[in-house]
This record gives structure tokens, C-alpha cells and sequence, in this order.
């Protein structure tokens, strides 16, 4: 029989693990950073007349180590936590998450990014995007012929 | 790492009194850090200021509760998104006798509660010099 020719990058077990690199990867959204084993921050995205609103729970962080940034319909949220700092420090329980964290998602409907605001207030960022000129509600007039 | 003043962690989240305000209770991510003279309690508590967060130690047991007000009406929200939920915070914790209650102290920053809980002067570590005879 003659020695194969097909490479490694072919063999099923590379195909396999492709599959799950892209499985890891795109958990709904865009790649994301894992901040203590979870994507992070966790999000809650809601419609209010005619905006949309992201709301995001980032306690410890200041606007300084904040980054949020709109492009086209997507919208990230970037950011670090410092762990905190001194010698002899023994820690006999860590559930906090420190580290760089970024999240991507892609916004399900249009929005005006050169009105969008953000405001952070006791570690809870609030992020308000207007809708883009299609997407907001239009009432249509019905006419009797 | 462990010392007399290790804070035992006993949560009695099922035997706990239950709290007279309706609507969710979480349980605060926490981070306990020993350092020389003095253990810190780290909690996670967005959303929650000053005011709204309640200490009380007694018989050894600290426990802390945070009230927050659901910030959206939750049953008007067309949520597209929801992937947490928004209520009060509770931890509770067994301290040993390490720690003197007297001095504890607490702030809050950013939605992070830190608690300082000094160590009573008997478990200080102490150097000792050797004395030759």
C-alpha cells in the first residue's frame, strides 16, 4: 500500500479541533475575552421607544478603564480590572474576576452612532443607542378611498 | 495559608431568615484576602451606593445585605438581551475570634464593597528576637 499523502492539517482530528476553536469562538457573538472563565461582562439589551439600551454590570471599574466603541452595527465593550495590589497578600477566597475583558456583539437593529451616550454610575454602565432613521417605529396613516 | 484568623466560610443561604422585600436576592461575588494585620471581604455589588448596604456582625457571623431597586419595570421590558437579573445582594460569613469587631471598617467604590477587618492584637504576627544568655 502506498504511504499516504494527505498532511496532518487534513486528518480528521485537525478538522476536529478547527470545529471547536470556531465553536469557542463565536458564542453568539464575536471573540470574546474570558474574564474568570465567562465571557464578560454579561449584558441585558432592551428597546425603549426609540432607542436601544445596553446595560452592563462592570463593578470596581472607573470610566478610565472602561472602552466602549461603536463601528457599523457592532458594538464593543473593553475594558481591565486591576487585581489588587500589596505584598503578603493571601487569598483565602477569590470569586472576582481581574484581567482585560472585551465583548463584541452585533446589535440586532440599526442605530445612529453619532448619538449614542454612555454613562457609568456604581459600576453599571448604561449605553443608549438611538435608532438609525430605518428602523424607528413609523406610524402609517391609514386613508379612507 | 490557613491561620487562626481564617475566616470560616459558612453560608447559611437556606437557613437564613427570609428577607421581607419580594424579588430576587444574589449571592455577591466575594473575594477574601489575608493580609498582615488585617482581612479583607471584596464584594461585588453594582448598581449599590453607600446607604443601601447593610453590616451586621454579631456572635461572630457578618453578614451583609444590599438592597437595589430593579432599575428597568421588568415585566414592561421587551428585553432583547437578558442575561442577568437585577436584586437585592446577600453574603454571610462566619468569622472567627481573630478578628476585632470594634474596628471594622467598610467603603464602597464603583459598586465594589470593601470590608477591613482588622485582626485582634492577640494573632498579630509578632516578631520575636532571640535573646542570647
Amino acid at each position: 500500500m502506498l504511504p499516504s499523502r494527505i498532511y496532518p492539517t487534513h486528518g480528521t482530528f485537525n478538522q476536529l479541533r478547527r470545529e471547536i476553536n470556531r465553536l469557542m469562538e463565536n458564542v453568539g457573538d464575536y471573540p470574546q475575552a474570558f474574564f474568570g472563565g465567562r465571557s464578560f461582562p454579561a449584558l441585558n439589551l432592551w428597546e425603549e421607544g426609540d432607542d436601544l439600551c445596553v446595560e452592563a454590570e462592570v463593578p470596581g471599574l472607573g470610566m478610565d478603564q472602561i472602552d466602549v466603541h461603536i463601528a457599523a452595527n457592532e458594538l464593543t465593550i473593553k475594558g481591565e480590572r486591576q487585581p489588587m495590589e500589596g505584598e503578603n497578600l493571601s487569598y483565602h477566597r477569590q470569586e472576582r474576576g481581574t484581567g482585560t475583558f472585551s465583548r463584541s456583539i452585533t446589535l440586532p437593529l440599526e442605530v445612529d452612532p453619532d448619538r449614542v451616550r454612555a454613562s457609568l454610575k456604581s459600576g453599571v454602565l448604561t449605553i443608549t443607542l438611538p435608532k438609525g432613521a430605518e428602523a424607528r417605529t413609523r406610524k402609517i396613516s391609514v386613508q379612507t378611498e | 495559608m490557613a491561620s487562626d484568623t481564617a475566616v470560616e466560610k459558612h453560608e447559611d443561604n437556606i437557613t437564613q431568615a427570609e428577607h421581607v422585600r419580594e424579588g430576587r436576592s444574589y449571592k455577591a461575588n466575594v473575594d477574601i484576602i489575608e493580609k498582615d494585620s488585617e482581612l479583607l471581604l471584596v464584594a461585588d455589588m453594582p448598581g449599590t451606593e453607600a446607604p443601601d448596604v447593610d453590616i451586621h456582625y454579631e456572635n461572630g457571623q457578618l453578614s451583609i445585605h444590599a438592597k437595589v431597586d430593579q432599575r428597568q419595570d421588568e415585566s414592561d421590558t421587551r428585553y432583547l438581551l437578558h442575561e442577568y437579573g437585577v436584586g437585592d445582594f446577600y453574603r454571610s460569613f462566619h468569622i472567627g475570634e481573630g478578628i476585632d469587631a470594634s474596628r471594622i471598617e467598610a467603603n464602597m467604590k464603583n459598586g465594589v464593597l470593601t470590608l477591613h477587618l482588622p485582626k485582634a492584637q492577640e494573632v498579630m504576627p509578632r516578631r520575636i528576637t532571640v535573646k542570647t544568655d
